[in-house]
Protein backbone atom coordinates (compact mmCIF):
# COMPACT_ATOMS: atom_id res chain seq x y z
CA UNK A 1 0.00 0.00 0.00
CA UNK A 2 3.22 2.30 0.68
CA UNK A 3 4.30 1.78 -2.76
CA UNK A 4 0.76 2.16 -4.24
CA UNK A 5 0.71 5.80 -2.04
CA UNK A 6 3.93 7.30 -3.28
CA UNK A 7 3.29 6.34 -6.89
CA UNK A 8 -0.14 8.30 -6.47
CA UNK A 9 1.86 11.19 -4.49
CA UNK A 10 4.26 11.38 -7.51
CA UNK A 11 1.46 11.46 -10.26
CA UNK A 12 -0.34 14.27 -7.94
CA UNK A 13 2.95 16.30 -8.08
CA UNK A 14 3.82 15.69 -11.55
CA UNK A 15 0.90 17.73 -12.56
CA UNK A 16 0.92 21.14 -12.99
CA UNK A 17 -2.38 21.61 -11.31
CA UNK A 18 -1.49 20.62 -7.93
CA UNK A 19 1.38 23.63 -7.94
CA UNK A 20 -1.95 26.69 -8.63
CA UNK A 21 -2.76 25.74 -4.85
CA UNK A 22 1.00 26.13 -3.61
CA UNK A 23 1.45 29.30 -5.44
CA UNK A 24 -1.61 31.09 -4.92
CA UNK A 25 -0.98 30.96 -1.32
CA UNK A 26 2.87 31.40 -1.81
CA UNK A 27 2.04 34.72 -3.34
CA UNK A 28 -1.07 36.21 -1.75
CA UNK A 29 0.47 35.31 2.03
CA UNK A 30 3.81 36.91 1.33
CA UNK A 31 1.48 39.93 -0.30
CA UNK A 32 -0.87 40.40 2.98
CA UNK A 33 2.68 40.66 5.22
CA UNK A 34 3.69 42.93 2.70
CA UNK A 35 0.28 45.43 3.15
CA UNK A 36 0.89 44.71 7.11
CA UNK A 37 4.34 45.96 6.91
CA UNK A 38 3.89 48.98 5.10
CA UNK A 39 0.61 49.75 6.45
CA UNK A 40 2.44 49.24 9.75
CA UNK A 41 0.30 49.72 13.51
CA UNK A 42 -3.14 50.91 11.39
CA UNK A 43 -3.31 47.90 9.80
CA UNK A 44 -3.45 46.50 13.13
CA UNK A 45 -5.99 48.75 14.11
CA UNK A 46 -8.55 47.89 11.07
CA UNK A 47 -7.85 44.44 12.25
CA UNK A 48 -8.62 44.74 15.44
CA UNK A 49 -12.02 46.82 14.74
CA UNK A 50 -10.42 50.26 15.49
CA UNK A 51 -10.28 49.10 18.98
CA UNK A 52 -7.58 51.53 19.56
CA UNK A 53 -9.90 54.07 19.96
CA UNK A 54 -11.22 52.48 23.67
CA UNK A 55 -7.79 50.73 24.60
CA UNK A 56 -4.37 51.25 24.77
CA UNK A 57 -1.84 48.84 23.70
CA UNK A 58 1.39 48.59 24.81
CA UNK A 59 3.90 45.93 23.33
CA UNK A 60 4.36 44.47 19.34
CA UNK A 61 0.97 44.20 18.54
CA UNK A 62 1.65 44.16 14.88
CA UNK A 63 3.64 40.28 15.29
CA UNK A 64 3.67 37.11 13.29
CA UNK A 65 0.59 35.48 15.43
CA UNK A 66 -1.70 38.46 14.59
CA UNK A 67 -0.92 38.21 10.84
CA UNK A 68 -1.34 34.15 10.72
CA UNK A 69 -4.73 34.84 12.55
CA UNK A 70 -5.71 37.37 10.31
CA UNK A 71 -4.73 35.46 7.31
CA UNK A 72 -6.13 32.47 8.61
CA UNK A 73 -9.29 34.14 9.31
CA UNK A 74 -9.48 35.37 5.65
CA UNK A 75 -8.67 32.76 3.55
CA UNK A 76 -10.14 29.93 5.36
CA UNK A 77 -13.02 30.22 3.44
CA UNK A 78 -11.07 30.32 -0.08
CA UNK A 79 -9.05 27.02 0.46
CA UNK A 80 -11.33 24.85 -0.46
CA UNK A 81 -11.12 26.00 -3.95
CA UNK A 82 -7.35 25.45 -4.20
CA UNK A 83 -8.08 21.88 -2.88
CA UNK A 84 -10.87 20.66 -5.48
CA UNK A 85 -8.62 21.30 -8.05
CA UNK A 86 -6.78 18.33 -7.19
CA UNK A 87 -9.34 16.30 -5.07
CA UNK A 88 -12.00 15.97 -8.32
CA UNK A 89 -9.24 14.91 -10.54
CA UNK A 90 -7.80 12.03 -8.26
CA UNK A 91 -10.25 9.39 -9.90
CA UNK A 92 -11.81 11.17 -12.56
CA UNK A 93 -8.50 12.33 -13.88
CA UNK A 94 -7.58 8.49 -14.74
CA UNK A 95 -11.19 7.91 -16.44
CA UNK A 96 -10.36 11.17 -18.97
CA UNK A 97 -6.79 9.65 -19.74
CA UNK A 98 -7.65 5.75 -19.88
CA UNK A 99 -5.34 4.83 -17.56
CA UNK A 100 -8.31 2.97 -15.32
CA UNK A 101 -7.66 0.45 -17.81
CA UNK A 102 -3.42 0.00 -17.05
CA UNK A 103 -4.38 0.10 -13.00
CA UNK A 104 -7.30 -1.94 -12.81
CA UNK A 105 -5.88 -4.86 -15.05
CA UNK A 106 -2.63 -4.91 -12.72
CA UNK A 107 -2.66 -6.91 -9.52
CA UNK A 108 -4.12 -4.82 -7.31
CA UNK A 109 -7.37 -4.60 -5.65
CA UNK A 110 -10.03 -1.76 -6.48
CA UNK A 111 -9.65 -1.23 -2.28
CA UNK A 112 -5.76 -0.89 -2.95
CA UNK A 113 -6.70 1.97 -6.02
CA UNK A 114 -8.73 3.60 -4.50
CA UNK A 115 -7.16 3.86 -0.71
CA UNK A 116 -4.12 4.52 -1.68
CA UNK A 117 -5.74 7.88 -4.02
CA UNK A 118 -7.69 8.85 -1.50
CA UNK A 119 -4.60 8.61 1.10
CA UNK A 120 -2.94 10.66 -1.26
CA UNK A 121 -5.02 13.47 -1.64
CA UNK A 122 -5.34 13.65 2.13
CA UNK A 123 -1.73 13.99 2.07
CA UNK A 124 -1.55 16.68 -0.53
CA UNK A 125 -4.62 18.57 1.74
CA UNK A 126 -2.53 18.30 4.81
CA UNK A 127 0.77 19.67 2.83
CA UNK A 128 -1.25 22.49 1.35
CA UNK A 129 -2.23 23.52 5.13
CA UNK A 130 1.34 23.10 6.09
CA UNK A 131 2.57 25.23 3.32
CA UNK A 132 -0.02 27.81 4.29
CA UNK A 133 1.25 27.56 8.17
CA UNK A 134 4.81 28.08 6.83
CA UNK A 135 3.95 30.77 4.77
CA UNK A 136 1.97 32.69 7.15
CA UNK A 137 3.17 31.97 11.03
CA UNK A 138 6.95 31.06 9.74
CA UNK A 139 7.28 34.13 7.41
CA UNK A 140 5.35 36.19 9.64
CA UNK A 141 7.38 35.04 12.82
CA UNK A 142 10.31 35.40 10.74
CA UNK A 143 9.15 39.27 9.57
CA UNK A 144 7.20 40.66 12.67
CA UNK A 145 8.33 38.56 15.16
CA UNK A 146 6.57 37.20 18.33
CA UNK A 147 4.27 38.76 20.54
CA UNK A 148 0.53 38.87 22.30
CA UNK A 149 -1.82 37.95 20.40
CA UNK A 150 -5.46 39.57 20.55
CA UNK A 151 -8.79 38.49 19.41
CA UNK A 152 -12.09 39.90 19.31
CA UNK A 153 -14.78 38.06 19.45
CA UNK A 154 -18.05 38.15 22.24
CA UNK A 155 -14.84 39.47 24.16
CA UNK A 156 -11.56 40.85 24.26
CA UNK A 157 -8.62 37.85 24.73
CA UNK A 158 -5.23 38.43 25.25
CA UNK A 159 -3.20 35.35 24.42
CA UNK A 160 0.40 36.05 25.97
CA UNK A 161 3.04 35.41 23.78
CA UNK A 162 4.15 31.84 25.31
CA UNK A 163 0.72 30.52 24.81
CA UNK A 164 -0.15 30.79 21.60
CA UNK A 165 2.09 28.72 19.06
CA UNK A 166 0.77 25.26 20.30
CA UNK A 167 -3.08 26.83 19.33
CA UNK A 168 -2.09 27.64 15.71
CA UNK A 169 -0.35 24.22 15.65
CA UNK A 170 -3.46 22.47 16.80
CA UNK A 171 -5.64 25.16 14.83
CA UNK A 172 -3.74 24.26 11.35
CA UNK A 173 -4.43 20.61 12.49
CA UNK A 174 -8.23 20.97 12.72
CA UNK A 175 -8.05 23.09 9.39
CA UNK A 176 -6.68 20.10 8.05
CA UNK A 177 -9.70 17.59 9.18
CA UNK A 178 -12.09 20.43 7.97
CA UNK A 179 -10.37 20.81 4.08
CA UNK A 180 -10.20 16.47 4.41
CA UNK A 181 -13.45 16.98 4.22
CA UNK A 182 -13.64 19.01 0.85
CA UNK A 183 -11.11 16.94 -0.23
CA UNK A 184 -13.46 13.56 0.22
CA UNK A 185 -15.89 14.99 -1.51
CA UNK A 186 -14.52 15.89 -4.56
CA UNK A 187 -13.28 12.70 -4.27
CA UNK A 188 -16.62 11.52 -4.22
CA UNK A 189 -17.73 12.88 -7.17
CA UNK A 190 -14.64 11.79 -8.91
CA UNK A 191 -15.65 8.66 -8.69
CA UNK A 192 -18.83 9.22 -10.51
CA UNK A 193 -18.03 10.94 -13.65
CA UNK A 194 -15.16 10.41 -16.61
CA UNK A 195 -14.14 14.09 -16.45
CA UNK A 196 -12.23 16.10 -13.33
CA UNK A 197 -14.31 19.41 -14.44
CA UNK A 198 -17.61 17.98 -13.04
CA UNK A 199 -16.38 17.02 -9.75
CA UNK A 200 -14.68 20.35 -9.21
CA UNK A 201 -17.49 22.44 -10.38
CA UNK A 202 -19.99 20.95 -8.13
CA UNK A 203 -17.56 20.82 -5.06
CA UNK A 204 -16.97 23.73 -5.87
CA UNK A 205 -21.13 24.41 -5.99
CA UNK A 206 -21.83 22.66 -2.74
CA UNK A 207 -19.53 24.59 -0.49
CA UNK A 208 -20.70 27.82 -1.64
CA UNK A 209 -24.09 27.32 -1.26
CA UNK A 210 -23.42 25.67 2.37
CA UNK A 211 -21.27 28.32 3.72
CA UNK A 212 -24.42 30.92 1.92
CA UNK A 213 -27.36 28.77 3.98
CA UNK A 214 -24.64 29.11 6.91
CA UNK A 215 -24.62 32.73 7.50
CA UNK A 216 -28.62 33.88 6.14
CA UNK A 217 -30.09 34.05 10.10
CA UNK A 218 -33.40 32.98 8.90
CA UNK A 219 -34.81 30.28 11.02
CA UNK A 220 -35.88 27.71 7.67
CA UNK A 221 -31.89 28.32 6.98
CA UNK A 222 -31.43 27.71 10.73
CA UNK A 223 -32.95 24.57 10.89
CA UNK A 224 -31.01 23.17 7.67
CA UNK A 225 -27.16 24.08 9.70
CA UNK A 226 -26.69 21.00 11.62
CA UNK A 227 -26.75 19.31 8.36
CA UNK A 228 -24.33 21.24 6.60
CA UNK A 229 -20.39 19.66 6.80
CA UNK A 230 -19.40 23.54 6.76
CA UNK A 231 -21.50 24.56 9.83
CA UNK A 232 -18.56 22.36 11.84
CA UNK A 233 -15.46 23.96 10.25
CA UNK A 234 -14.98 26.58 12.95
CA UNK A 235 -13.37 23.90 14.93
CA UNK A 236 -9.95 25.49 14.54
CA UNK A 237 -10.91 29.03 15.83
CA UNK A 238 -11.86 27.88 19.15
CA UNK A 239 -8.17 27.27 20.00
CA UNK A 240 -8.27 31.33 19.80
CA UNK A 241 -10.86 31.10 22.59
CA UNK A 242 -10.30 31.17 26.45
CA UNK A 243 -11.51 28.57 27.60
CA UNK A 244 -11.89 26.09 24.40
CA UNK A 245 -14.99 24.89 24.84
CA UNK A 246 -13.62 21.03 24.26
CA UNK A 247 -16.70 19.14 23.97
CA UNK A 248 -18.14 21.28 21.19
CA UNK A 249 -14.45 20.80 19.31
CA UNK A 250 -15.04 17.04 20.24
CA UNK A 251 -18.39 17.25 18.61
CA UNK A 252 -17.38 19.26 15.32
CA UNK A 253 -14.27 17.22 15.02
CA UNK A 254 -16.22 13.86 15.01
CA UNK A 255 -19.05 15.23 12.37
CA UNK A 256 -16.21 16.01 10.31
CA UNK A 257 -14.20 12.25 10.61
CA UNK A 258 -17.72 10.72 9.94
CA UNK A 259 -17.97 12.96 6.68
CA UNK A 260 -14.29 12.34 5.78
CA UNK A 261 -14.95 8.28 5.88
CA UNK A 262 -18.50 8.26 4.79
CA UNK A 263 -17.59 9.83 1.50
CA UNK A 264 -14.86 7.81 0.88
CA UNK A 265 -16.37 4.85 2.03
CA UNK A 266 -19.26 5.37 -0.59
CA UNK A 267 -16.50 6.36 -3.63
CA UNK A 268 -15.37 2.99 -2.47
CA UNK A 269 -18.36 1.14 -3.09
CA UNK A 270 -19.15 2.95 -6.11
CA UNK A 271 -15.45 2.00 -7.80
CA UNK A 272 -16.01 -1.48 -6.49
CA UNK A 273 -19.16 -1.82 -8.65
CA UNK A 274 -18.06 0.57 -11.61
CA UNK A 275 -17.78 -0.79 -14.97
CA UNK A 276 -14.53 0.62 -16.42
CA UNK A 277 -15.90 1.76 -20.06
CA UNK A 278 -13.47 4.29 -20.60
CA UNK B 1 0.50 -22.56 -38.22
CA UNK B 2 0.43 -25.37 -37.57
CA UNK B 3 -2.24 -26.76 -34.80
CA UNK B 4 -0.36 -28.10 -32.08
CA UNK B 5 -1.73 -27.13 -29.08
CA UNK B 6 -1.53 -28.80 -25.73
CA UNK B 7 -4.84 -29.53 -24.03
CA UNK B 8 -4.39 -27.65 -20.65
CA UNK B 9 -6.67 -24.76 -20.96
CA UNK B 10 -5.20 -21.04 -20.13
CA UNK B 11 -8.78 -19.49 -21.02
CA UNK B 12 -11.89 -21.02 -20.43
CA UNK B 13 -15.19 -19.02 -20.87
CA UNK B 14 -19.00 -20.28 -20.35
CA UNK B 15 -21.92 -18.45 -21.21
CA UNK B 16 -20.47 -15.26 -20.67
CA UNK B 17 -23.36 -12.79 -21.33
CA UNK B 18 -23.02 -9.13 -20.71
CA UNK B 19 -26.07 -6.82 -20.84
CA UNK B 20 -25.64 -2.89 -20.17
CA UNK B 21 -28.86 -1.41 -19.75
CA UNK B 22 -31.09 -1.94 -23.51
CA UNK B 23 -27.71 -3.22 -25.20
CA UNK B 24 -26.62 -6.89 -25.04
CA UNK B 25 -23.10 -6.38 -25.85
CA UNK B 26 -22.04 -10.74 -25.34
CA UNK B 27 -24.33 -13.31 -25.71
CA UNK B 28 -23.96 -16.55 -23.49
CA UNK B 29 -20.31 -16.66 -24.95
CA UNK B 30 -18.37 -19.82 -25.04
CA UNK B 31 -14.51 -20.38 -26.09
CA UNK B 32 -10.97 -22.16 -24.74
CA UNK B 33 -7.71 -21.06 -25.50
CA UNK B 34 -5.43 -23.44 -24.64
CA UNK B 35 -1.50 -23.10 -23.69
CA UNK B 36 1.08 -21.72 -26.47
CA UNK B 37 -1.87 -20.57 -28.87
CA UNK B 38 -2.33 -17.50 -30.57
CA UNK B 39 -5.43 -17.51 -30.30
CA UNK B 40 -7.33 -14.79 -32.72
CA UNK B 41 -10.66 -13.13 -31.34
CA UNK B 42 -12.15 -11.82 -34.50
CA UNK B 43 -15.60 -9.65 -35.04
CA UNK B 44 -16.44 -6.50 -36.84
CA UNK B 45 -16.74 -3.35 -34.62
CA UNK B 46 -19.44 -3.71 -31.81
CA UNK B 47 -19.35 -7.23 -32.09
CA UNK B 48 -18.43 -7.97 -28.58
CA UNK B 49 -14.27 -8.10 -28.48
CA UNK B 50 -13.54 -5.39 -26.34
CA UNK B 51 -16.76 -5.87 -23.89
CA UNK B 52 -15.27 -9.40 -23.85
CA UNK B 53 -11.73 -8.77 -23.34
CA UNK B 54 -12.67 -6.10 -20.69
CA UNK B 55 -14.69 -8.65 -18.36
CA UNK B 56 -11.33 -10.97 -19.63
CA UNK B 57 -9.41 -8.49 -17.56
CA UNK B 58 -12.19 -7.56 -14.85
CA UNK B 59 -12.74 -4.41 -15.87
CA UNK B 60 -16.22 -4.69 -16.27
CA UNK B 61 -18.06 -7.60 -14.30
CA UNK B 62 -20.49 -10.03 -16.66
CA UNK B 63 -24.02 -10.35 -16.35
CA UNK B 64 -23.52 -13.96 -16.01
CA UNK B 65 -21.16 -16.53 -17.12
CA UNK B 66 -18.00 -18.07 -15.70
CA UNK B 67 -14.36 -17.48 -16.87
CA UNK B 68 -11.11 -19.41 -15.59
CA UNK B 69 -7.94 -18.33 -16.59
CA UNK B 70 -5.13 -20.64 -15.68
CA UNK B 71 -7.47 -23.18 -14.40
CA UNK B 72 -8.71 -20.81 -11.48
CA UNK B 73 -11.97 -18.41 -11.06
CA UNK B 74 -11.36 -15.12 -11.93
CA UNK B 75 -13.96 -13.30 -9.96
CA UNK B 76 -12.24 -15.30 -6.75
CA UNK B 77 -8.32 -15.10 -7.81
CA UNK B 78 -8.01 -12.17 -10.10
CA UNK B 79 -4.58 -10.43 -8.46
CA UNK B 80 -3.20 -13.90 -9.01
CA UNK B 81 -4.44 -14.26 -12.52
CA UNK B 82 -3.75 -11.04 -13.35
CA UNK B 83 -0.17 -11.13 -11.81
CA UNK B 84 0.57 -13.41 -15.04
CA UNK B 85 -1.23 -11.23 -17.53
CA UNK B 86 -0.11 -8.31 -20.08
CA UNK B 87 -2.35 -6.83 -21.99
CA UNK B 88 -3.30 -3.92 -24.20
CA UNK B 89 -7.25 -3.15 -24.16
CA UNK B 90 -8.56 -0.78 -26.99
CA UNK B 91 -6.01 1.85 -27.65
CA UNK B 92 -3.08 2.39 -25.50
CA UNK B 93 -3.14 5.15 -22.79
CA UNK B 94 -0.61 6.75 -20.70
CA UNK B 95 -0.44 9.08 -18.30
CA UNK B 96 1.08 11.72 -20.91
CA UNK B 97 2.79 14.29 -18.28
CA UNK B 98 5.44 11.43 -17.34
CA UNK B 99 8.35 9.99 -19.45
CA UNK B 100 8.09 6.86 -21.19
CA UNK B 101 10.42 5.46 -18.18
CA UNK B 102 8.24 6.57 -15.71
CA UNK B 103 5.11 5.17 -17.10
CA UNK B 104 6.47 1.45 -17.40
CA UNK B 105 8.44 1.89 -14.06
CA UNK B 106 4.96 2.58 -12.52
CA UNK B 107 3.34 -0.22 -14.16
CA UNK B 108 5.88 -2.39 -13.08
CA UNK B 109 6.28 -1.48 -9.49
CA UNK B 110 2.11 -2.31 -9.50
CA UNK B 111 2.76 -5.34 -11.57
CA UNK B 112 3.90 -7.69 -8.68
CA UNK B 113 7.26 -8.64 -9.63
CA UNK B 114 10.31 -6.60 -9.19
CA UNK B 115 10.98 -4.81 -12.54
CA UNK B 116 14.62 -3.43 -13.00
CA UNK B 117 16.21 -0.20 -15.00
CA UNK B 118 17.17 -2.97 -16.93
CA UNK B 119 14.40 -4.35 -18.08
CA UNK B 120 12.65 -1.45 -18.62
CA UNK B 121 15.47 -0.75 -20.92
CA UNK B 122 15.09 -4.59 -22.59
CA UNK B 123 11.67 -3.75 -23.35
CA UNK B 124 12.15 -0.44 -24.41
CA UNK B 125 14.60 -1.47 -27.04
CA UNK B 126 12.07 -4.41 -27.99
CA UNK B 127 9.85 -1.81 -29.03
CA UNK B 128 11.81 0.37 -30.31
CA UNK B 129 11.50 3.62 -27.85
CA UNK B 130 14.97 3.22 -26.15
CA UNK B 131 16.21 6.52 -27.24
CA UNK B 132 12.87 8.72 -26.57
CA UNK B 133 12.67 6.48 -23.06
CA UNK B 134 13.24 10.16 -21.38
CA UNK B 135 10.62 12.18 -23.66
CA UNK B 136 6.81 12.36 -21.99
CA UNK B 137 4.48 10.40 -23.59
CA UNK B 138 2.68 13.55 -24.60
CA UNK B 139 4.93 14.05 -27.33
CA UNK B 140 4.77 10.60 -29.18
CA UNK B 141 2.68 10.11 -31.84
CA UNK B 142 -0.51 7.01 -31.96
CA UNK B 143 2.39 4.83 -33.37
CA UNK B 144 4.60 5.48 -30.73
CA UNK B 145 2.09 5.09 -28.22
CA UNK B 146 1.08 1.67 -29.74
CA UNK B 147 4.17 0.35 -28.99
CA UNK B 148 4.41 1.64 -25.89
CA UNK B 149 1.52 0.23 -24.95
CA UNK B 150 3.23 -3.48 -25.86
CA UNK B 151 6.15 -2.66 -23.76
CA UNK B 152 3.89 -2.58 -20.68
CA UNK B 153 2.38 -5.40 -21.52
CA UNK B 154 5.51 -7.38 -21.98
CA UNK B 155 7.19 -5.54 -18.77
CA UNK B 156 6.51 -8.11 -16.20
CA UNK B 157 6.93 -11.37 -18.33
CA UNK B 158 3.49 -12.91 -18.59
CA UNK B 159 2.79 -16.19 -19.52
CA UNK B 160 -0.77 -14.80 -21.10
CA UNK B 161 -0.79 -11.85 -23.38
CA UNK B 162 -3.65 -10.16 -24.26
CA UNK B 163 -3.88 -7.74 -27.74
CA UNK B 164 -7.28 -5.48 -28.41
CA UNK B 165 -5.97 -4.54 -31.65
CA UNK B 166 -2.32 -4.16 -31.20
CA UNK B 167 -1.72 -2.40 -35.22
CA UNK B 168 -4.46 0.07 -35.47
CA UNK B 169 -2.43 2.98 -35.99
CA UNK B 170 0.55 1.30 -37.11
CA UNK B 171 2.32 2.11 -40.75
CA UNK B 172 3.25 -1.66 -42.84
CA UNK B 173 6.04 -1.46 -41.72
CA UNK B 174 5.05 -1.51 -37.68
CA UNK B 175 2.47 -3.98 -38.66
CA UNK B 176 5.24 -6.43 -38.98
CA UNK B 177 7.49 -5.75 -36.64
CA UNK B 178 4.21 -6.52 -34.23
CA UNK B 179 3.26 -9.68 -36.29
CA UNK B 180 6.75 -10.89 -36.26
CA UNK B 181 6.69 -10.05 -32.26
CA UNK B 182 3.77 -12.11 -32.08
CA UNK B 183 5.27 -15.27 -33.84
CA UNK B 184 8.23 -15.04 -31.29
CA UNK B 185 6.65 -14.63 -28.09
CA UNK B 186 4.39 -17.73 -28.98
CA UNK B 187 7.28 -19.65 -31.08
CA UNK B 188 10.43 -17.97 -28.89
CA UNK B 189 8.79 -18.15 -25.37
CA UNK B 190 6.25 -20.14 -25.37
CA UNK B 191 3.17 -17.45 -24.22
CA UNK B 192 -0.21 -18.08 -25.03
CA UNK B 193 -1.71 -15.02 -27.22
CA UNK B 194 -5.09 -13.61 -27.21
CA UNK B 195 -5.09 -11.46 -30.06
CA UNK B 196 -8.39 -9.36 -31.17
CA UNK B 197 -8.74 -7.98 -34.64
CA UNK B 198 -11.32 -7.08 -37.32
CA UNK B 199 -8.84 -7.98 -39.93
CA UNK B 200 -8.61 -11.88 -41.05
CA UNK B 201 -5.27 -11.39 -42.81
CA UNK B 202 -3.78 -10.14 -39.90
CA UNK B 203 -5.01 -12.94 -37.46
CA UNK B 204 -4.55 -15.47 -40.62
CA UNK B 205 -0.84 -14.65 -40.40
CA UNK B 206 0.11 -15.23 -37.06
CA UNK B 207 -2.88 -17.43 -35.59
CA UNK B 208 -3.34 -21.02 -34.85
CA UNK B 209 -6.80 -21.44 -33.47
CA UNK B 210 -9.67 -18.86 -33.40
CA UNK B 211 -13.03 -17.81 -33.31
CA UNK B 212 -15.17 -15.17 -35.12
CA UNK B 213 -18.13 -13.42 -33.20
CA UNK B 214 -20.75 -10.77 -34.29
CA UNK B 215 -22.85 -9.48 -31.97
CA UNK B 216 -21.90 -10.70 -28.57
CA UNK B 217 -22.41 -14.63 -30.50
CA UNK B 218 -20.18 -17.12 -32.00
CA UNK B 219 -20.33 -17.91 -35.42
CA UNK B 220 -17.39 -19.82 -36.13
CA UNK B 221 -14.87 -21.34 -34.17
CA UNK B 222 -11.69 -23.31 -35.01
CA UNK B 223 -8.25 -23.94 -35.96
CA UNK B 224 -7.26 -21.57 -38.35
CA UNK B 225 -5.79 -24.19 -40.97
CA UNK B 226 -9.10 -25.88 -41.12
CA UNK B 227 -11.19 -23.18 -41.22
CA UNK B 228 -9.37 -21.37 -44.15
CA UNK B 229 -8.31 -24.35 -46.31
CA UNK B 230 -10.34 -27.21 -45.67
CA UNK B 231 -13.83 -24.94 -47.39
CA UNK B 232 -14.34 -24.24 -51.48
CA UNK B 233 -12.81 -21.27 -52.64
CA UNK B 234 -14.61 -18.46 -54.62
CA UNK B 235 -12.14 -18.43 -57.11
CA UNK B 236 -12.08 -15.22 -60.20
CA UNK B 237 -11.09 -16.55 -63.27
CA UNK B 238 -9.72 -13.48 -65.85
CA UNK B 239 -9.24 -14.15 -69.67
CA UNK B 240 -9.21 -12.26 -72.80
CA UNK B 241 -11.62 -14.30 -74.51
CA UNK B 242 -14.64 -14.60 -72.61
CA UNK B 243 -16.56 -16.67 -75.03
CA UNK B 244 -14.26 -19.01 -75.70
CA UNK B 245 -13.90 -19.65 -72.02
CA UNK B 246 -17.64 -20.09 -71.93
CA UNK B 247 -17.93 -22.48 -74.48
CA UNK B 248 -14.81 -24.56 -72.90
CA UNK B 249 -16.06 -24.86 -69.40
CA UNK B 250 -19.77 -25.21 -70.90
CA UNK B 251 -18.69 -28.15 -72.57
CA UNK B 252 -16.18 -29.85 -70.01
CA UNK B 253 -16.86 -30.96 -66.17
CA UNK B 254 -15.46 -27.51 -65.00
CA UNK B 255 -19.56 -26.23 -65.94
CA UNK B 256 -20.67 -27.60 -62.53
CA UNK B 257 -18.11 -25.23 -60.67
CA UNK B 258 -19.16 -22.16 -62.59
CA UNK B 259 -20.66 -19.93 -60.79
CA UNK B 260 -21.44 -16.72 -62.75
CA UNK B 261 -20.03 -14.83 -65.18
CA UNK B 262 -19.66 -10.97 -64.83
CA UNK B 263 -17.99 -9.09 -68.28
CA UNK B 264 -14.59 -10.73 -68.88
CA UNK B 265 -14.06 -12.59 -65.49
CA UNK B 266 -15.56 -16.55 -64.71
CA UNK B 267 -16.45 -17.27 -60.72
CA UNK B 268 -15.81 -20.74 -59.96
CA UNK B 269 -16.15 -22.46 -56.71
CA UNK B 270 -13.36 -24.72 -56.55
CA UNK B 271 -11.07 -26.72 -54.09
CA UNK B 272 -7.41 -25.23 -53.53
CA UNK B 273 -5.99 -27.65 -56.09
CA UNK B 274 -8.45 -27.47 -58.34
CA UNK B 275 -7.13 -24.06 -59.43
CA UNK B 276 -3.95 -25.22 -61.02
CA UNK B 277 -5.99 -27.81 -63.28
CA UNK B 278 -8.26 -25.31 -64.49
CA UNK B 279 -5.80 -22.64 -65.46
CA UNK B 280 -4.12 -25.52 -67.45
CA UNK B 281 -7.29 -26.74 -69.26
CA UNK B 282 -7.63 -23.12 -70.15
CA UNK B 283 -3.99 -22.49 -71.25
CA UNK B 284 -3.87 -25.58 -73.55
CA UNK B 285 -7.08 -24.63 -74.94
CA UNK B 286 -6.01 -21.29 -76.14
CA UNK B 287 -7.27 -18.80 -73.66
CA UNK B 288 -5.18 -16.66 -71.99
CA UNK B 289 -5.99 -16.34 -68.42
CA UNK B 290 -4.87 -13.02 -67.30
CA UNK B 291 -5.87 -13.39 -63.68
CA UNK B 292 -6.94 -16.05 -60.96
CA UNK B 293 -8.52 -14.66 -57.83
CA UNK B 294 -9.21 -16.84 -55.27
CA UNK B 295 -11.01 -15.51 -52.08
CA UNK B 296 -12.05 -18.20 -49.57
CA UNK B 297 -15.50 -19.11 -48.19
CA UNK B 298 -14.72 -18.04 -44.42
CA UNK B 299 -13.21 -14.66 -45.92
CA UNK B 300 -16.26 -14.01 -47.97
CA UNK B 301 -18.11 -15.31 -44.63
CA UNK B 302 -16.30 -12.60 -42.12
CA UNK B 303 -16.52 -9.88 -45.11
CA UNK B 304 -20.22 -10.76 -45.11
CA UNK B 305 -20.42 -10.01 -41.27
CA UNK B 306 -18.57 -7.01 -41.32
CA UNK B 307 -20.42 -5.64 -43.32
CA UNK B 308 -23.74 -6.57 -41.67
CA UNK B 309 -25.13 -9.45 -44.30
CA UNK B 310 -24.93 -11.56 -41.90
Amino acid sequence: MIKLISIELYKIFSKWRTYIGFIAIGLLVPLIHYAFFMAGEKGASFALRNLGDQFVYTGNLLNGYFISNFILQSLFVHIPFLIVLVGGDLLAGEATGGTYRMLVTRPVSRFQIVTSKFIAGIIYTALLIFWLAIMSLGLGLLLFGSGPLITVRSKIIIFASDDIFWRFICAYGIAILNMSVVTSLAFLFSSFVQNAIGPIVTTMAIIIIFLIVSVIPIDFFESLKPYLFTNYFGGWNSFFNDPIDKQKLIKDSMVLLAHIVGFYGLALLIFQKKDILS
Amino acid sequence: MEDSHSPEKVIEVQGLTKQFKDVLAVNNLDLNVYKGDVFGFLGPNGAGKSTTIRMLLSLIKPTSGSIRIFGKPLDKDRKEILRKIGAIVEKPDFYLYLPAYKNLEILGKISGTDVSHKRIMEILELVGLEKRYKSKVKTFSHGMKQRLGIAQALLHDPDLIILDEPTTGLDPQGMKEIRDLIIHLSKDRGKTIFLSSHILPEVELVANRMIIISKGTTKVEGTVSGLLNSDKLKVTVQVDNKELAANLINNSSWKEKLTGMVNSDLFFSLKKDEISELNKYLVQNNVLVSGLIPMRSLEDYFLAITEGKE
